[in-house]
């Protein structure tokens, strides 16, 4: 298996946790309620410390420009856009919508708790022991996001109509988590990676069974968005990375 | 974090209150250093005050969530943004121990939350400062959490119980919060000429409004008094602002930076440093709803809670649903 693999591999989970971490991160000091301030607050620093140990771990098997190791922040600041190689999904703006936010979250913490619980096997250690704990953060993600779903789709009429509305703008994006490619399948082969085509049952089953749970419907579209692993992202990405990486950027080589 | 305590101009004392200075029993119990439990008698006055003090705490650590919130997205390295993020984490929990113990004197968090968003409670003035640069977040630390730890570590002995307990968890993720700010700020003012620049900046910015979080002078803060016989206040604003002084002085040499006070000096005679005079007539600005973030911190809370109201609906429709199912025996 080739390091360059293993590292590319390891920048899209990376990013994906990374990402996401950023938009979770605009909801502290702006959620529904105080509880909820420090539950995402939770969520999103363990989304940061997952990438943290993906990011450095790519950093390390590749070695930059200089002929050193590339750091966590290297890959966080210094990257344009059509290098980050997260998923779609995951930097949609939720514009203050809590039932955006909730919906996305159930969708990728079921996604990453299949995907985690199984890299825990690889045969790349490093993955292993990063997959293994972070299934059991996941699993406390995916288990708020779903108490979530139930309380807003089985709440009031309103509620139910607004994450209805959540699921639906989210839905377009799913596909793209399940899409296989030719790292991938040289990576499975090599039982590093986890084939994400797999995932899909068992993710849409969950889902499914919380969302009849919360007597909602699981949305139906012909739409769907792919690109994220390819570079390719929506026009929100640039403002997120705007924010992301302006200080950082104009201070050339400082240390923080 | 934080809060300028009792005897500033933002905690009002009702002024019937001062009728009820409490029974014997109840003095005899302050007056032995004992502390007061929920359901001891206490006269009203206490009770009201205590409210007051302990809401207007809760709502300074809430609102106070804004400032070092501006900049999580923005943070230069992840493990400052890990670090950030969990310092405002802190000050959520703060707000939810501080609500608690505010509940055990018989208001809830709904009817606090309500005063605050309708401006009938106050909340601690540093926060309608804005946080314009990185180094904010490393003088917020080192000034603001080490002025309301000089603050607030004397109320860990407060006489109600509920209130000097939550203190004293509250001072121990304070004191971290306030090494925290010094080694952000003792990282940029050895860094780039740049870095330093923006540290210094940010520690003028900072200083006297610091200075201020103790509230006016002791000859004119005239709630002080009842509230040190009750057992709620310990020290008088200028004995604490002193003793702030005296701990930061030495910390901002060891920083390299200078602190915004030509007449600064050392007092030989009574080992104090002494300050220049400081210009209250900003902090009365300030609280008075002038100050430069009052009214985007308040649209920002507002708006948070206007938002989140069909969530909270929500979640008390599906319990209600869902206690009636279990009720009836019915399965959810």
């Amino acid at each position: 298996m080739s390091d360059t693999d293993i590292a590319a591999y390891a920048l899209r989970l990376g990013d994906d946790a990374l990402v996401l971490a950023q938009r979770m991160g605009d909801w502290i000091a702006s959620a529904p309620q105080l509880e909820e301030d420090v539950a995402l607050a939770n969520i999103a620093l363990d989304l940061l410390g997952q990438a943290r140990a993906l990011l450095t771990y790519a950093g390390a098997l590749v070695l930059g420009a200089d002929g050193g190791p590339r750091s966590e922040d290297d890959l966080t600041y210094l990257r344009d856009e059509r290098e980050f190689v997260n998923a779609q999904l995951v930097e949609l703006p939720d514009h203050g919508d809590f039932g955006h936010c909730i919906a996305r979250l159930l969708v990728f913490s079921s996604w990453q708790y299949e995907l985690y619980a199984a890299l825990a096997d690889s045969a790349d250690q490093t993955l292993a022991a990063v997959a293994a704990k972070a299934v059991k953060e996941v699993d406390y993600h995916r288990d708020h996001a779903t108490q979530w779903v139930l309380r807003l789709g089985d709440g009031t009429p309103m509620s139910r109509q607004r994450m209805q509305h959540a699921l639906d703008a989210v839905w377009p994006h799913v596909e793209e988590l399940f899409e296989t490619d030719d790292l991938v399948v040289r990576l499975v082969s090599e039982r590093v990676a986890v084939d994400p085509a797999e995932l899909r049952t068992p993710v849409l089953a969950y889902v499914a069974a919380v969302v009849d749970r919360a007597t909602l419907a699981v949305p139906v579209t012909t739409v769907r968005h792919s690109g994220g692993r390819r570079g390719i992202h929506t026009e929100a990405m640039g403002y997120l990375l705007a924010e992301l990486q302006h200080l950082a950027r104009s201070h050339p080589g400082a240390t923080w | 974090m934080y809060g300028d305590h009792s005897g500033t101009p933002e905690q009002v004392w009702s002024h019937d209150a001062y009728a009820d200075d409490g029974d014997a029993d109840f003095l005899a119990l302050i007056q032995a250093d004992g502390r007061v439990e929920p359901r001891d008698a206490m006269p009203n006055a206490y009770r009201a005050s205590l409210v007051r003090q302990i809401a207007q705490h809760a709502h300074s650590e809430i609102i106070g969530m804004q400032p070092e919130g501006n900049w999580i997205s923005r943070a230069p390295s992840l493990k400052r943004k890990a670090i950030l993020m969990a310092k405002v984490q802190d000050e959520a929990g703060h707000g939810l121990y501080l609500y608690a113990a505010a509940e055990t004197l018989g208001v809830d968090r709904s009817e606090l939350l309500d005063k605050l968003h309708t401006g009938r409670h106050k909340y601690s003035s540093i926060f309608n400062y804005p946080t314009l640069t990185w180094a904010d977040m490393g003088a917020i630390g080192w000034l603001v959490d080490g002025a309301a730890i000089v603050n607030q570590v004397p109320i860990t002995r407060c006489s109600y119980g509920p209130y000097a307990r939550a203190m004293v968890r509250i001072c121990k993720e304070e004191s971290f919060h306030q090494r925290q700010g010094f080694e952000i700020l003792h990282t940029l003012s050895n860094g780039s000429p740049a870095q330093h620049a923006m540290a210094q900046d940010a520690v003028d910015r900072w200083w006297w409004p610091s200075l201020m979080m103790f509230g006016p002078p002791d000859d004119a803060s005239p709630n002080s008094e009842r509230s040190m016989r009750w057992g709620i206040k310990r020290f008088s604003n200028d004995e604490l602002r002193q003793r702030f002084v005296d701990m930061t002085v030495p910390q901002a040499q060891a920083l390299g930076l200078t602190l915004p006070d030509p007449e600064l000096a050392y007092d030989d005679t009574t080992g104090h440093w002494r300050t220049g005079a400081i210009d209250f007539t900003e902090l009365f600005e300030v609280i008075a709803g002038n100050g430069p973030c009052n009214a985007a911190r308040m649209a920002h809370r507002r708006g948070a809670h206007e938002r989140g109201q069909w969530v909270r609906d929500a979640a008390a429709a599906y319990a209600d649903k869902h206690r009636s199912a279990t009720a009836t025996g019915a399965v959810a």
